[in-house]
C-alpha cells in the first residue's frame, strides 16, 4: 500500500521553547485506520494540527497525497477532513447551513445529496434545521464530523471522536468510521480508549513526549508484546504453594482460591504443560481453568513508562 | 481562486448580519437620529452657518463617517475574534483557502454591511436636513475606501485581540475620539491655530474632510491630501495583514 501521508523529520517547538514533536517520521497507508495513541500532553494534536495547516511546523516537512502542506496546501487541505478533539462549533446557525457552509469553504460546489447522506449517515437528518446550540453534546460531536465529511475528504482525522459519548454513541460511531474505511477514506484517530483503538485501528503508533515511540500492525504488536494469563480455579483453599512451583513465579489470589500464572506468547515454551504436570505431583487439584490476553492497555502503558 | 470558499465566508457573515438586525442596522439608525435631533434641531438651531450650510446638514457627512468607521471596525473585529473565541477558526484554517480569500470574506462582509449603513443613514439624515450631494461619484469612492480600510483595521484588531476587553478597548478608546476630535460636528478651521496643528495629526480629519467636500465642496484639507492619506492608512492595514499571515501571529501559534 501506498503511503497518503509522510511525516519526515517533523519537529515543532512552541514560543515558550517547549518541545511538543521531536524529529517525527511517520508515513500512513492509504485507506487504513491508524490510532495514534498517547498519553496527554504527548504532541498527538500538535501532529494533527500541523499536518491540517492549524499550526506552523518549525521544521521538516510532510506530504498529504504526494503534495507538500505548506508550498502547495490548496490541494493536500482539500484531500482532508478533520475533526477537532474540542466541540467548536458555531452557536445560532442551523445544522444544514454549518454543514454546507464547510462545503463550500473547501472549494466544493453545491450538493444537497451529498449532505443530505451525511446528516442521515450520521443520525442527523431530523436535526437538520435544529440550532447548533440546541443540541447535546453527542450531536454537536456528530456535526462536527458531518462538517469533516461535507467535503468528500479522502483523508478523516478524528481528534478523540468518542471524548464524553455515551457507550451506544459510540459503537454507532465505530460504524460509521467503518463505513468510510470500506468507502477508501483513510482514517486517523487519536483517543484514550485503548479499547477503540483495539477494536479499529489496522495500526497503531504511540507517541510519547513528542517523540513517536512505536508504530506497528495492531497483530502484530499484540502478538510482539502480547502476554497471556491462565487462571486456575482451585478445588480447595491453598495457603503457600510448595517449593517445586517456585520458579513458575505463581500468585495466589482470592484468599488462596485461584492460581494466576503469566507467560508470555512469543516464548518458545510457554510452560503450561510442565505447570500443569508439577500440580498435580504437587496435589493441588483444580474445577476450571481459562485463559485471557492482555490488552493493548497493558502493553501502552508499559511501552510508556519504559520510553 | 476559492471563489465558492470566499462566498461561504461572506454569505455566512452576511447572514449573522441579518439574524442580529436590531443591533447591526437598528440601532446604529437610531442613535444617528438621536445626534440630529441634539446636534442639528436643539444646538444647531442657535449656531449660525458653517461655510454658508446649515449646521444641520454640515454634519451629516461626519455623522455617516462616525458609523461606518465604528461599525466597520465592530464587524470585521468580531467576526474574526468570534471564531477564535468559540474555536470554529480550526476549520477556516484547516481550509484549501489562501489568506487573501480569508481577508476578502471577512473584510468584503464587514465592509458591506458599513456601506450599507452608511446610506441608510444618509436616507435617514435626508429626513431631518436639506441634503444635495456634489460629487456622488466621490462620495461613494470615499465612502468604499474608508469602509474597506476600517474593515481591515477591525480585522487587524480582532486577530490581536485576545480578549472582549481588548476587542472594545481600541474603539473605545482611540477611534470614538479620534472622530469626535475629527470634525465630524465642526470644521477644523473654528479651532485655534495651535490646535488646528494638533489636529492635522489626526487621521479621521483627512476622511471627513474628503467626505464632506464630496456633499458641498466644503474641505479642511485638500481632496487630494484626503484620497493619498486614506490610501496610506489602507496599504498600513495591507501590510499590518500581510505579517499576520506569514508569521501567523496569533493564529497558528
Amino acid at each position: 500500500m501506498s503511503s497518503i501521508i509522510s511525516v519526515a523529520n517533523l519537529s515543532k517547538t512552541y514560543g515558550s521553547g517547549f518541545k511538543a514533536l521531536k524529529n517525527v517520521n511517520l508515513d500512513i497507508k492509504r485507506g487504513e485506520i491508524f490510532a495514534l495513541l498517547g498519553p496527554n500532553g504527548a504532541g498527538k494534536t500538535t501532529l494533527i494540527s500541523i499536518i491540517c495547516g492549524i499550526a506552523n511546523p518549525s521544521e521538516g516537512k510532510v506530504l498529504v497525497g504526494g503534495e507538500n502542506i505548506q508550498t502547495s496546501y490548496r490541494k493536500a487541505r482539500s484531500l482532508i477532513g478533520l475533526v477537532p478533539q474540542e466541540l467548536h462549533t458555531d452557536a445560532f446557525e442551523s445544522v444544514w447551513a454549518t454543514v454546507s457552509f464547510s462545503r463550500g469553504l473547501f472549494g466544493k460546489p453545491k450538493n444537497p445529496a451529498h449532505i443530505e447522506k451525511v446528516l442521515k449517515d450520521l443520525s442527523l437528518w431530523d436535526k437538520k434545521d435544529s440550532k447548533i446550540i440546541t443540541l447535546s453534546g453527542g450531536m454537536k460531536r456528530r456535526v462536527m464530523i458531518a462538517k469533516a465529511l461535507s467535503h468528500e475528504p479522502q483523508i478523516l482525522f478524528l481528534d478523540e471522536p468518542t471524548a464524553g459519548v455515551d457507550v451506544e454513541l459510540r459503537k454507532g460511531m465505530w460504524e460509521v468510521v467503518r463505513t468510510l474505511q470500506q468507502s477508501g477514506v483513510t482514517i486517523i484517530l487519536t483517543t484514550h480508549y485503548i479499547e477503540e483503538a483495539e477494536e479499529m485501528a489496522d495500526r497503531i503508533g504511540v507517541i510519547n513526549k513528542g517523540e513517536i515511540v512505536l508504530v506497528e500492525d495492531k497483530a502484530t504488536l499484540m502478538s510482539k508484546l502480547g502476554k497471556k494469563r491462565l487462571t486456575l480455579h482451585l478445588q480447595g483453599k491453598v495457603t503457600s504453594l510448595p517449593e517445586s512451583l517456585a520458579h513458575y513465579q505463581l500468585d495466589l489470589c482470592d484468599n488462596g482460591a485461584t492460581l494466576v500464572y503469566d507467560y508470555d506468547t512469543k516464548g518458545e515454551r510457554t510452560g503450561i504443560t510442565s505447570l500443569l504436570s508439577d500440580l498435580r505431583d504437587a496435589g493441588i487439584r483444580f474445577n476450571d481453568l481459562d485463559t485471557t490476553q492482555s490488552s493493548l492497555e497493558d502493553i501502552f502503558v508499559d511501552l510508556v513508562r519504559t520510553s | 481562486m476559492n471563489h465558492r470558499a470566499i462566498r461561504a465566508i461572506y454569505l455566512f457573515e452576511m447572514a449573522r448580519t441579518w439574524r442580529t438586525l436590531l443591533q447591526s442596522i437598528v440601532s446604529p439608525v437610531v442613535s444617528t437620529s438621536l445626534y440630529f435631533v441634539v446636534f442639528g434641531a436643539a444646538i444647531g438651531s442657535r449656531i449660525s452657518q458653517v461655510e454658508g450650510v446649515s449646521y444641520g446638514t454640515f454634519i451629516v457627512p461626519g455623522l455617516i463617517m462616525l458609523s461606518v468607521l465604528t461599525q466597520s471596525i465592530a464587524n470585521a473585529s468580531f467576526g474574526i475574534y468570534f471564531p477564535k473565541f468559540t474555536g470554529t477558526i480550526y476549520e477556516i484554517l484547516s481550509a484549501p483557502i489562501s489568506y487573501f480569500e480569508i481577508v476578502l470574506g471577512y473584510v468584503g462582509a464587514a465592509a458591506t454591511k458599513s456601506i450599507i449603513l452608511g446610506l441608510i443613514i444618509l436616507a435617514t439624515a435626508g429626513l431631518f436636513v436639506p441634503l444635495h450631494i456634489q460629487h456622488p461619484v466621490w462620495m461613494l469612492t470615499f465612502l468604499v475606501l474608508t469602509a474597506v480600510t476600517f474593515s481591515l483595521f477591525g480585522f487587524i484588531i480582532g486577530i490581536w485581540a485576545d480578549g472582549f476587553e481588548k476587542l472594545q478597548m481600541i474603539p473605545m478608546l482611540v477611534v470614538t475620539p479620534l472622530t469626535f476630535l475629527g470634525g465630524s460636528f465642526y470644521s477644523i478651521d473654528m479651532l485655534p491655530p495651535t490646535w488646528r496643528s494638533v489636529a492635522l495629526l489626526n487621521p479621521v480629519v483627512y476622511l471627513i474632510s474628503g467626505f464632506r467636500w464630496s456633499f458641498y465642496e466644503i474641505a479642511d484639507v485638500s481632496v487630494a491630501v484626503s484620497i493619498c492619506m486614506t490610501t496610506a492608512f489602507l496599504v498600513i492595514c495591507l501590510a499590518v495583514i500581510w505579517w499576520i499571515f506569514r508569521t501567523g501571529y496569533r493564529l497558528k501559534n
